[in-house]
C-alpha cells in the first residue's frame, strides 16, 4: 500500500515538473505540449489509439512468445549437446555485437510491412536473453545435486528434466524479465522502419505532422503497456523461483 | 569384499598413496581424520563419483548400486519429502513404489511431513528425509559423508540412532572428524591423516555403545590422541 502511494506520489512528480518547465519556457505546444493537453488528446483519440495499440500488443505477446520457446528449446539442447555448444556459442555471442535494429529495413524487405517482420525483430531481441539465461541456470546445478542423480544411476534424459530444469527456472524467470522489456522495444523499431499501422507508425506519423500530443498520448500507452506486461512477467518469474524453492506463498 | 587400495593424486600432488581400507561386512566402517587429507575423495571412489583427480588403484565392490549421504542433505527444494524419497526410481524411468515410500517415511518419523518441502522442515527432519531417501535405494554399501556434522548435538546423537538402527545388516562407510561418533558408531574404525591410513584397533563391545559408557569414552580419548599424534 505505502509502495503504491510513493509510485502515486511519483507520477504526480514527474507530471508537475513536465507541467512547470511548460509553464516557465512557454514553449508551444506544438513542441512541447502539457500533460494536460497529452491527456485530453489520449482520451479524444482513444479510439484511433487503441486500434494501433492492439496490433503492437499482438505483435509483442506473438514475439515474447514464440522467442521464448526458440529461447527454451535452444537452451536445452545446447545444455545436452556439448558439440552443439561449442560450434553455437561463439556465433551467439557475436550475433550479440551486431545492433539488431540495423536489420530491421532487411527485416521488412524480407519479410514485407505486415506483423511478420515485428514479430521476427522482436524475437531477434529477445532470443538470446531468455536462451543464454535459461542455458546458464542448466548449466550452474549443485554438483551436489548431480552426485546424488549419479549414485542413483539416473538416465540423463532424467537428469535434464527432473533435476537440471526444474534448478534452472529461477534463471528462465529473469531471462522472461529481461525479455519483457526488450519485446516491446523491437515491435516498435519494427513498426518505425515500415508499417501501416501499430503504435511506432502512430507515432512516426504523429510527430511528422507536429500532432506533439499524439506522439505522447501514443508514447504514454506504449510505455504503460509495458510497465503491466513487465509486472505480469514479473509474477510469473516469481512464482517460478517459488516452485524451484518448493515455497507455497505467492506473491510476496 | 569391499575394499579399496591405491593411491591419489591431485594437481600433482599425493593426496594419499598405497593405502588399503576394506570395509566391514554388514556392519559400520568409520573412516575418521582431519581436513583435507582425502577422506571425502575416499568415499567418493567406493560411491563411483567424479573425484577431479588421478587414481591409481582398484574399488572392488559387491555392486556397483551405492547409496550416499552427503553432510548437506541434498534434497531436492522442487520436491516434497514423498517426491524427494522417490526420486530414484523417477531418475531410473521407473514408476515409483509408494507404499514402501511411506513405510520409509514412517520410520524415519516424517510421516506427518511426507507432503512437505524442505524448506518447511528443520534441519533435522530434513536429513531423516535424505537417510529415507539412501534407504529407498536399498543397496548394499552406503556411503555416508559426515551426514550429521552439521546438526545441533542431541539431533546428532538422535539421528547417529536412527540410522544405525535403519542401516542393520547393511555394509556403511561413514566418513567423520569426530572421534565420539567413529566411538560410538565404528564396527571398524580407520585413521586416515598426513601420514597415511591405519585400523584403530578394534573395540571390544559392538556399536551402537551408549554415549556416557567408559568403553566409549576411552575409545574417544584414544581416538583424539590418536588424531593428534599426527600434527606433533
Amino acid at each position: 500500500m505505502i509502495r503504491a502511494l510513493w509510485i502515486a506520489v511519483s507520477a504526480l512528480f514527474a507530471l508537475g515538473l513536465w507541467q512547470l518547465v511548460v509553464s516557465l519556457t512557454g514553449v508551444p505546444h506544438f513542441i512541447l505540449p502539457s500533460p494536460f493537453k497529452v491527456a485530453e488528446t489520449l482520451v479524444n483519440s482513444r479510439e484511433l489509439i487503441a486500434g494501433h495499440a492492439v496490433i503492437t500488443i499482438a505483435e509483442v505477446l506473438a514475439g515474447l512468445v514464440i522467442g521464448s520457446l526458440l529461447g527454451v528449446a535452444s537452451a536445452l539442447y545446447l545444455m545436452i549437446s556439448p558439440t552443439a555448444r561449442r560450434l553455437l556459442m561463439p556465433i551467439m555471442v557475436f550475433s550479440q555485437a551486431v545492433p539488431v535494429f540495423a536489420l530491421a529495413p532487411v527485416l521488412t524487405l524480407w519479410l514485407g510491412y505486415g506483423i511478420w517482420s515485428k514479430i521476427v525483430m522482436t524475437i531477434l531481441l529477445i532470443y538470446f536473453p531468455v536462451a543464454s539465461t535459461f542455458l546458464d541456470g542448466l548449466m550452474r546445478t549443485d554438483p551436489g545435486y548431480l552426485d546424488i542423480a549419479r549414485t542413483m544411476r539416473a538416465k540423463p534424459r532424467q537428469v535434464l528434466m527432473r533435476i537440471r530444469v526444474p534448478a534452472a527456472l529461477p534463471s528462465f524467470g529473469s531471462g522472461l524479465k529481461l525479455a519483457a522489456v526488450y519485446a516491446p522495444i523491437g515491435a516498435v523499431i519494427g513498426e518505425w522502419v515500415g508499417a501501416s499501422n501499430g503504435l511506432g507508425y502512430l507515432m512516426l506519423l504523429a510527430n511528422g505532422r507536429a500532432k506533439i500530443d499524439l506522439m505522447f498520448a501514443s508514447l504514454f500507452v506504449l510505455a504503460a503497456f509495458t510497465v503491466a506486461l513487465h509486472y505480469l512477467v514479473s509474477l510469473f518469474a516469481m512464482w517460478l523461483t517459488n516452485r524451484a524453492n518448493g515455497r507455497r506463498s505467492s506473491a510476496g | 569384499m569391499i575394499s579399496l587400495s591405491g593411491s591419489f593424486r591431485f594437481e600433482g600432488r599425493w593426496l594419499f598413496k598405497d593405502i588399503e581400507l576394506h570395509l566391514k561386512p554388514e556392519g559400520w566402517t568409520c573412516l575418521l581424520g582431519p581436513s583435507g587429507v582425502g577422506k571425502t575423495t575416499l568415499l567418493r571412489l567406493f560411491a563411483g563419483l567424479e573425484t577431479h583427480g588421478e587414481f591409481q588403484g582398484e574399488v572392488e565392490l559387491v555392486d556397483a548400486h551405492v547409496a550416499y549421504m552427503a553432510q548437506s542433505d541434498l534434497l531436492m527444494p522442487w520436491l516434497d519429502v514423498t517426491g524427494n524419497v522417490t526420486l530414484g526410481e523417477r531418475l531410473r524411468g521407473k514408476t515409483p513404489d509408494l507404499p514402501r515410500a511411506q513405510d520409509l517415511i514412517a520410520r524415519v518419523g516424517l510421516a506427518d511431513h511426507a507432503h512437505k518441502y524442505p524448506s518447511e522442515l528443520s534441519g533435522g527432519m530434513r536429513q531423516r528425509a535424505a537417510l529415507a531417501r539412501t534407504l529407498m535405494e536399498d543397496c548394499h554399501l552406503v556411503c555416508l559423508d559426515e551426514p550429521f556434522s552439521a546438526l545441533d548435538a542431541r539431533t546428532r546423537a538422535e539421528m547417529q540412532e536412527l540410522a544405525f538402527e535403519l542401516l542393520e545388516a547393511r555394509t556403511v562407510l561413514l566418513v567423520t572428524h569426530d572421534p565420539a561418533e567413529a566411538a560410538r558408531l565404528g564396527d571398524r574404525i580407520a585413521i586416515l591423516d598426513e601420514r597415511g591410513m591405519r585400523l584403530f584397533p578394534a573395540a571390544r563391545s559392538k556399536p551402537l555403545r551408549a554415549i556416557d559408557e567408559k568403553e566409549t569414552l576411552d575409545l574417544q580419548v584414544r581416538l583424539l590422541a590418536s588424531l593428534r599424534e599426527a600434527v606433533s
